[in-house]
């Protein structure tokens, strides 16, 4: 047993459905009893292309919810959009095809204590882990506000079921095709305030998290980002995915997203150095 | 299963079996321990470690490409105080043999490092890794010029004054490896690891840049497999008598029987980890079996066996 992804194990599962929402899909995958070791923000890592693929990588996925009562065992979903080859790939399975996954994987989001406000930011389909994440926090008493973005509606993610756990959605769009015009941090500082958040928990673009840490540093606020930073194993030994953030001490140093991530205090990470030579 | 012996040696040190980690690809250990008990394979190779801390290249240090991937780590790492603080008493309480794999920015920084493993309980043998192409200055390569990887080699070897086995890391991105090879023998280096990656680049036909932050990035994976297996079979025909880590995108039994019969004693295993981490696993149980379909009676008795004379076949 190892110190790291202790509650992690490679498996073949087998999908127990897979289908289309919008520009998305939504793959539900049977893991039996590992559904219940995880937890909103961890992240699973499939092996994509099948036998003699070209494709040498895993790919990462947040787990957007788990199940642990459905008829077949425990089922793990996640929310897809077929942008590469493969992504595509698993787009394309189907009811009892076996997948190769790693699961579960990274970090977690932090749970409050006490049932405080708490607000939900998500960009694109970054706001499908959200969702598992509002049931969570519904479920010991928070009242959760959450705030959806995309560059145009198609790009949302918002399935019905999942507003159960939510008090207010707000949905902005840049091109005004849904909601209001505009993005999701243009009116944050207000929110958090108004509402009298403690919490505010997103998933999205770097660019948006790094947008929402000056708002909520601003504000003294609490903020637990699942960040995005390309993979190429997703248990913690290529070191291709790091970012810079602070230590104890105040200095920086590159932190691996799947290991001391995804989910990261936004107001730890150095976002203006991303992509720089430390 | 029939008995075979499976071990292999790399100067006064033995393995139980011939499959490793290649350096830069296990980070510290811990993190592939959550899926298969360590001492299982033949022997951690460790990263690459430095003299001080170095938080390595900037982000995106990845691309995926055809049967392969470039990196662009820039040998990020603790520094070698930290490394042994930290990493090698876990790696021997779980019983792992370990090879340390370190790179210095001179001749020097080599010879202080192998200073420092002297004395640590523990390591099988030193990987000097004088080809790691993610740094500023092409210059800096060691095993793109034959003068200055003899030197570090020599130097690497009066400090460890034999105490620990010697395999150095070459680059295939030469004109002649044998004779570069040659070299780092003639200097004192008890085995050899082939290879590490090749120099390449991916640019990004959206922002129409190089796509890596530090620009360049090391191709792996079975992309380069070919170049590796003539890079060892060329460095075998020419030292026979050397050990050879052959590694380049093994990411099954047979391929790592390849690299077997081309003249490699040991493998490595990097990429094919990243896609799956239980490779090193079943490359293992796989290679073992071909072994023995084969009817080879020991791992040694198939080292090179691609370079018998023809109409020499097996008894």
């Amino acid at each position: 047993m190892s110190p790291i992804n202790k509650n992690a194990k490679q498996v073949l599962a087998p999908v127990a459905s897979n289908k289309r929402v919008g520009i998305y899909h939504q793959i539900i995958v049977n893991i039996g009893d590992l559904a219940q070791k995880c937890k909103p923000g961890n992240f699973v890592a499939i092996q994509v292309g099948g036998d003699n693929s070209a494709l040498v990588l895993r790919r990462a996925f947040a787990i957007s919810r788990v199940s642990t009562s459905s008829a077949t065992g425990g089922t793990m979903e996640l929310i897809v959009a077929p942008h590469g080859q493969g992504s595509t790939w698993l787009c394309n399975r189907v009811e009892g095809d076996l997948i190769d996954i790693v699961v579960p994987l990274g970090t977690a989001f932090g749970v409050p204590t006490e049932p405080v406000p708490v607000l939900l930011v998500g960009g694109g389909y970054g706001s499908a882990p959200l969702f598992g994440l509002a049931e969570v926090l519904n479920a010991r008493g928070s009242r959760v506000d959450m705030i959806l973005g995309a560059s145009t509606s198609s790009n949302i993610y918002a399935p019905m079921e999942g507003k159960r756990a939510v008090n207010t959605m707000r949905i902005y769009t840049e091109d005004g095709s849904a909601g209001q015009t505009g993005r999701v941090t243009d009116h944050l500082y207000e929110q958090i305030r108004d509402l009298n958040i403690a919490v505010v928990y997103s998933c999205g673009p770097m660019s948006m998290l790094s947008a929402i840490t000056t708002i909520t540093k601003a504000l003294d606020v609490v903020h637990q980002c699942s960040v995005e930073e390309s993979m190429a194993c997703g248990i913690g030994i290529c070191m291709t995915c790091v970012l810079p953030v602070e230590g104890e001490d105040g200095s920086i140093s590159m932190l691996r997203s799947c290991i001391d991530g995804p989910v990261m205090d936004g107001s730890l990470v150095s976002w203006n150095q991303v992509g720089k030579t430390l | 299963m029939t008995a075979i012996d499976f071990s292999t040696t790399i100067g006064h040190a033995w393995f139980p079996a011939p499959t490793f980690t290649a350096s830069g690809c296990a980070s510290s250990g811990r993190e592939l321990a959550q899926f298969f008990p360590l001492r299982e394979m033949g022997g951690v190779v460790t990263k690459s470690v430095m003299s001080r801390m170095r938080p390595g290249r900037p982000t995106p240090r990845m691309a995926e490409t055809p049967s392969g991937m470039l990196n662009s780590i820039g040998l990020q790492g603790p520094g070698i105080d930290a490394f042994l603080a930290q990493d090698i008493s876990y790696l021997v309480e779980q019983k792992a043999r370990v090879i340390v794999s370190i790179a210095g920015e001179t001749v020097e920084e080599y010879s202080t490092l192998a200073r420092k493993l002297r004395s640590v309980s523990g390591i099988s043998a030193v990987e000097v890794n004088i080809s790691c192409p993610n740094v500023e200055n092409r210059g800096l390569v060691f095993a793109c010029d034959p003068d200055a990887s003899r030197r570090v080699i020599d130097g690497v070897r009066r400090t460890l004054g034999g105490e620990l086995p010697i395999i150095a890391k070459l680059s295939p991105d030469v004109t002649d490896l044998v004779s570069i090879a040659r070299g780092v023998v003639d200097a004192g280096a008890d085995g050899l690891a082939l290879i590490n990656t090749v120099l390449g680049m991916v640019i990004n036909v959206n922002t129409m840049r190089p796509h890596l932050g530090g620009k360049t990035g090391g191709l792996s994976g079975p992309a380069i497999r070919p170049i590796a297996v003539r890079a060892v079979y060329q460095v075998h025909a020419a030292l026979p008598k050397i050990p050879i880590l052959g590694m380049g995108g093994i990411a099954n039994g047979k391929d790592a029987f390849e690299m077997i019969l081309a003249g490699a004693s040991g493998v490595s295993i990097g990429t094919a980890s990243f896609g799956n981490p239980t490779a090193i696993m079943s490359i293992q149980s796989e290679l073992k079996q071909l072994l023995i379909d084969r009817g080879f009676k020991s791992l040694k008795d198939a080292v090179g066996y691609a370079h018998r004379e023809e109409g020499v076949t097996r008894e």
